[in-house]
């Protein structure tokens, strides 16, 4: 039976696996609206802007590990997805975008809401499509979710002519799928799996970096047992916090520019490095030419681009990490490491002591204590989604998550106004987990018209707003890097009681430490969407931190408190 | 140094700004850079001219290689392998000097593909050296334009030299 393109755009989502889309519609998609009336299987979540539906269905994706889909009509609905496409891509999340597009015959015409959305998206997606024809929608979508989810994952668009929505075909099913260019690799060549299986035996002073590609590929419980065995501790980066438990005693938290500092210490005087799925980025290194002189570098990842683009391996093992580690596994004897343990431990007990939560409480509001009260309150298993910023950083120092796929943040892109949408999307994929979004007031700013769409759609997400009435971060940089000149990073913010009583939000506003167990109870037993106001210490700054450019080990640490007195 | 790719491609629309983004978004240079069909008419090959130390050529060539259109990439330098360009140079020339030009173009085994009263035109296949040196030895004659086509290049006798997919000959030529 012939069907529209819309109607097999619908029906091979639901074959996919979608249950819900994110987006807004507009001329160029409005027939493929209107089929979609008849498939109410198909949840869609109307977003205020298309950005926050990028964003929306990243969050759903990191959260699920399914593709998350957005949906934007041509011209400027498909450029407003441009930050989020971004974001998706440069922490290869799975996401699916489908943008309107004029109709065939008028390509190339500027015509009305035209924009050349491929070519927008080339270099900010893992691959894309135009359909122009009935004939192309299944086999389209087919290869776009098996291009986005598979290898290292990423975002694909599609880009749907109007012409070919509304004309029929006999293409219905989704075919079996063939790219003669596209096979990700499986297993790594034996003889460097012996060479790396070498190095392990050999190493004092290993480290295990478990990198986003350790959640990616589902190989957290296999990366554990790996560094249990071998008794290897476990630094994470910023997208891989929990990706082994954090109060594994093997965990070392997170590494690099506001990383901890027994963390970076273990990498700069550590024999071995083994990079599972990560790409040394310059937030993680600090200073390339010191970077970990003494280590010998093992690099896994399924995408050999990332080989030697900034570190150079020793040994490149290019395949899955699950399947390198069940080939590596045999062939490295249980080992021991309990000197370099022991001298870590002795790290660790000297970054304890210049803990500002283990200080005495001086009364005033500080970003590390509300967001360890969250933890607690929480017992790190909540997911969290974070916007950028200091408040980003001071999330991942001490909310400190037991699970994996529990800490969503934009990491790559590093793009303020990510918090509350992926919060959102994180919350719709899962919603039975406890979602808090941290952020700042500049960033929630940036896409806070979503708010509407959680209050709308009854997503119960608690909002915990760090407001220092600054852009923090930069303000940061400028006091410790350009003598405290403060150029346009002073915010003077909108009352956000107001905003959330006129969006029918649930609000508080917290002014001394002595509020805040209350208020965090008060938002998780209010049904709803609630917004709590920190008002915060305003020119706090996030310690240790490794300035652009220095070494990994020269951190600038907190001043201890009596220095500060 | 110079460094040499073959990639075999989807002949599809779009393929070439793909790779040619790639080229300019990651800042790599190239000197030359031929696509054309094959025997297999759902495939093009382009051949690819870099000038670059081995480790970014090998970066290059990781990165084509990710790209979902292209099928195959091989770096055929060093390898054994036949590697030409085409060359049309048109030369000033009197009445008086064409017998000359032509025994030069005769020595390149090149030809003479069109006669004007003041000039000609020369077609010359070969290395980069051998057009080159013809070019040198035109060069006093005066050289009005040339054109160059951009190098080809094919692996010598059964080598296959093919490395990214297996299996891949059986497949798709």
């Amino acid at each position: 039976m012939k069907k529209t393109g819309a109607e097999v755009l619908w029906e091979s989502l639901i074959q996919e696996g979608v249950d819900v889309m994110f987006g807004i519609p507009g001329g160029a998609v409005i027939p493929a609206f209107d089929a979609m009336l008849n498939y109410p299987k198909l949840r869609f979540i109307l977003t205020r802007h298309e950005q926050g539906a990028a964003m929306m269905a990243d969050g759903y994706a990191r959260a699920s590990g399914k593709v998350g889909v957005a949906i934007a009509t041509s011209g400027p609905g498909a450029t407003n997805l441009v930050t989020g496409i971004q974001v998706a891509y440069m922490d290869s999340s799975p996401v699916v975008f489908i943008t309107g597009q004029v109709a065939s015959n008028l390509l190339g015409t500027d015509a009305f809401q035209e924009i050349d959305m491929t070519g927008i998206s080339l270099p900010i997606t893992k691959h894309n499509f135009m359909i122009t024809s009935p004939d192309e929608v299944a086999r389209t979508v087919a290869e776009a979710f098996y291009i986005a989810r598979s290898g290292r994952p990423g975002p694909v668009l599609i880009d749907f002519c109007k012409d070919a929505q509304v004309a029929k075909t006999e293409n219905v099913d989704l075919p079996q799928i063939s790219l003669l260019g596209y096979n990700p690799p499986l297993h790594a060549p034996q003889p460097k799996l012996e060479r790396a299986a070498e190095l392990i035996r050999a190493a004092k002073k290993p480290v295990i970096f478990a990198g986003h590609g350790v959640e990616l590929s589902g190989a957290t419980l296999e990366v554990q047992k790996f560094a249990e065995r071998n008794n290897i501790p476990v630094a994470m980066t910023l997208l891989s916090l929990g990706s082994i438990p954090s109060s594994h005693p093997l965990s070392l938290g997170m590494m690099g520019m506001h990383g901890e500092a027994y963390c970076n210490l273990a990498i700069q005087n550590s024999d071995l490095i083994i990079a599972l799925g990560m790409r040394f980025d310059d937030r993680v290194t600090g200073n390339l030419k010191t970077y970990a002189p003494g280590a010998s570098k093992i690099h896994v990842d399924i995408d050999p681009t990332e080989i030697n683009k900034i570190v150079m391996a020793d040994v490149s093992l290019v395949g899955d990490i699950k399947t390198v580690l069940a080939d590596i596994d045999p062939m490295v004897p249980n080992a021991r490491h309990d000197d370099w343990l022991g001298q870590i431990a002795e790290w660790r007990k000297e970054t304890d002591n210049r803990d500002i939560v283990a200080q005495p409480n001086n009364g005033k509001l500080h970003v590390p204590q509300i967001i360890s009260e969250i933890w607690k309150a929480t017992k790190g298993e909540a997911l969290v989604a974070t916007d950028v910023g200091q408040h980003q950083m001071w999330a991942a120092q001490y909310y400190q998550p037991e699970r994996p796929r529990s800490f969503i943040t934009s990491g790559g892109a590093g793009s303020m106004g990510f918090g509350l949408p992926a919060a959102i999307g994180a919350k719709v994929a899962m919603p039975d987990r406890e979602v808090w979004a941290i952020v700042g007031d500049g960033g929630f700013q940036m896409t806070q018209m979503d708010l509407i769409t959680a209050v709308h759609q009854k997503v119960e997400i608690k909002i915990a707003l760090m407001n220092n009435h600054f852009l923090g971060m930069v303000r940061q940089w400028q006091e410790f890097f350009f003598e405290k000149r403060y150029s346009s990073v002073q915010l003077r913010n909108p009352d956000f009681g107001k905003i959330a009583e006129a969006h029918g939000a649930g609000y508080r506003r917290i002014d001394k430490a002595g509020e805040i167990q209350a208020a965090i109870e008060f938002a998780r037993k209010t049904p709803g969407p609630v917004l709590l106001d920190f008002q915060v210490e305003q020119e706090e700054a996030v310690y240790p931190m490794v300035p652009t450019g220095a070494d990994l080990h020269q951190m600038i640490r907190r001043p201890t408190q009596a220095k500060k007195a | 140094m110079q460094h040499t790719l073959i990639a075999l491609v989807e002949n599809r629309p779009g393929v070439l700004n793909r790779v040619a983004s790639l080229f300019r978004r990651r800042n790599y240079n190239i000197e030359s850079l031929t696509v054309g069909r094959t025997e297999n008419p759902a495939i093009s090959r382009m051949t690819i001219v870099i000038e670059g130390e081995p480790i970014e050529t090998a970066r290059i060539e990781a990165n084509l290689v990710k790209l979902v259109n292209i099928i195959d990439v091989q770096d055929v330098t060093g390898q054994p392998a036949i590697a030409r360009d085409l060359a049309l140079i048109k030369v000033k020339a009197k009445p008086n000097q064409r017998a000359e030009i032509t025994a030069l173009a005769e020595i390149f085994r090149a030809r003479v593909v069109d006669v004007a009263p003041e000039s000609l035109i020369i077609e010359i296949t070969g290395t980069e050296d051998k057009i080159e040196s013809l070019n040198e030895l035109l060069r006093p004659f005066g050289i009005v334009e040339m054109v160059r086509a951009g190098q080809v290049a094919m692996l010598r006798g059964g080598a296959s030299g093919i490395r990214h997919t297996p299996g891949l000959e059986a497949k798709v030529l």
